[in-house]
């Protein structure tokens, strides 16, 4: 616990002294969103708003590793002899507190400005926030393979996108069922499940993709 | 491996002539029926590639085996291209049949998403570059897309299940008479033959590749 709080804590620092980067999911989700609403006008279910998500997600997880890959913060993590799991999930959730949470906040206002809609903007919020933490954890997968070849981008997109069907069927489900008044715990729960997996079984083959990368 | 060839070469063509020429149209699907023939053999292939490959995956994670990565390089665009046949036939049979070409039920996504796992494995070794860096990259890659691969499958099934009225199930899972499945055995069998030929065959190639700086190499290239 001590080891996640102290990476958490740290991830979150850097990031906020950074700046703009902080931010970069957060306007990328709106801004597609503008682009949608441009584009499509009007008349889109709530599952757009999780394919948007999707995206800001899979750009921002694709260089969530890169930093301290490049000044080599990296290879002292792996080298340490403690274990690499709370290490792993502390730098994750950090990230997925400056990326995933902001996005699940907005997405009501999103879903407003896309359907027209406020119904449901509560599950909306509750499935995002889950769903982003569990596909910043599957992204993070791709992250790290890719960290050495110096070149992610859409080599991740393509390796991690199918990982993330699941989350996404399970997430827009609940959203359009919420929206239309029908019964939403079936999904929830699921996705709930899926997050747990992922919580449980991610971070390991994070860190064996991390070993591999580093090894030169 | 020319053995495999044949043998398949020869099955194939048994199989796709008895299946297109001699099986009765069937009652509902009429002589569209026919393309099962392909479809089915290219469908159950594809996945059973992409079990091959992560088998191959532990292997060479777990004992270090170059051959398993070998196997992987091997298979891999090999997969993409039987999974390209499997939904290409797919869309051709559903037209006609289904009224539309495609549907997003459990087994086209996932066998569309199949063919973006074997891209993924291909585009990842190229991005690496480093041969024995990629080769444990990919491993790992094949190992967590097999772990997805059920769950991906049970949730499009479970939404759609929700979402889509079963009539479009129509002749898709009949329960085949045997006058169709002889010749559809035929043509698995045929299929699996070929492929593991033409797997064989590019193993082989990758073996000579990799080991292209070894003595038993130039002497084969010498002798040859």
């Amino acid at each position: 616990m001590r080891l996640f709080l102290a990476q958490f804590r740290r991830e979150l620092l850097i990031a906020l002294r950074s700046g703009t980067d902080a931010a970069s999911p957060l306007v990328f989700f709106v801004l597609a969103t503008v682009l949608l609403g441009l584009g499509a006008g009007g008349a889109l279910g709530l599952g757009v708003i999780w394919v948007l998500a999707l995206f800001a997600n899979v750009l921002a997880v694709e260089g969530v590793f890169r930093r301290d890959h490049d000044d080599g913060t990296l290879e002292q993590l792996l080298i340490h002899a403690r274990p690499l799991f709370p290490t792993i999930v502390g730098k994750l959730c950090a990230h997925w507190m400056l990326s995933g949470v902001p996005v699940a906040m907005l997405s009501p206002g999103a879903a407003w400005m896309l359907t027209g809609a406020t119904a449901g903007a509560g599950i909306l919020v509750l499935t995002l926030t889950m769903g982003t933490l569990a596909l910043t954890l599957l992204g993070a997968i791709g992250a790290a393979l890719t960290v050495a070849t110096g070149r992610g981008g859409l080599l991740v997109a393509i390796l991690v996108l199918p990982f993330y069907v699941p989350v996404l069927i399970f997430g827009a489900n609940a959203s359009t069922a919420a929206m239309q008044g029908a019964p939403t715990a079936f999904p929830i729960l699921a996705l709930a499940a899926l997050l747990a997996g992922c919580l449980t079984a991610a971070p390991f083959a994070v860190g064996k993709a991390l070993a591999i990368s580093q090894e030169y | 491996m020319i053995g495999l060839y044949l043998v398949g070469g020869m099955l194939i063509a048994t199989g796709s002539i008895w299946g297109l020429g001699f099986v009765p149209p069937e009652r509902l699907q009429g002589n569209s029926v026919r393309i099962l023939f392909i479809h089915a053999p290219a469908a159950h292939l594809a996945e059973a590639i992409y079990v091959t490959i992560a088998i191959a995956g532990f292997v060479f994670l777990v004992w270090r085996m170059k051959m398993a990565d070998m196997l992987i390089q091997a298979a891999a665009p090999i997969g993409l291209v039987v999974t390209v046949v499997a939904l290409a036939t797919g869309i051709i049979w559903g037209i006609p049949t289904w009224g539309t070409g495609w549907v997003w039920d459990a087994r086209t996504v996932s066998t569309l998403l199949l063919a973006f796992l074997f891209f993924g494995l291909v585009a990842l070794r190229q991005a690496i570059g480093r041969p024995e860096r990629a080769s444990r990259a990919i491993a790992l890659l094949a190992l967590v897309g097999v772990v997805n691969i059920p769950i991906i499958k049970y949730s499009v099934e479970w939404f759609t299940t929700l979402h889509q009225p079963p009539s479009i199930e129509i002749g898709k899972r009949p329960a085949i008479a045997p006058v169709f499945l002889w010749p559809l055995a035929v043509n698995v069998l045929g299929f699996y033959c070929f492929v593991a030929g033409v797997v064989i065959a590019a193993l082989r190639a990758r073996i000579v590749e990799r080991e292209a700086g070894a003595q038993w190499v130039r002497d084969w290239v010498r002798a040859s």
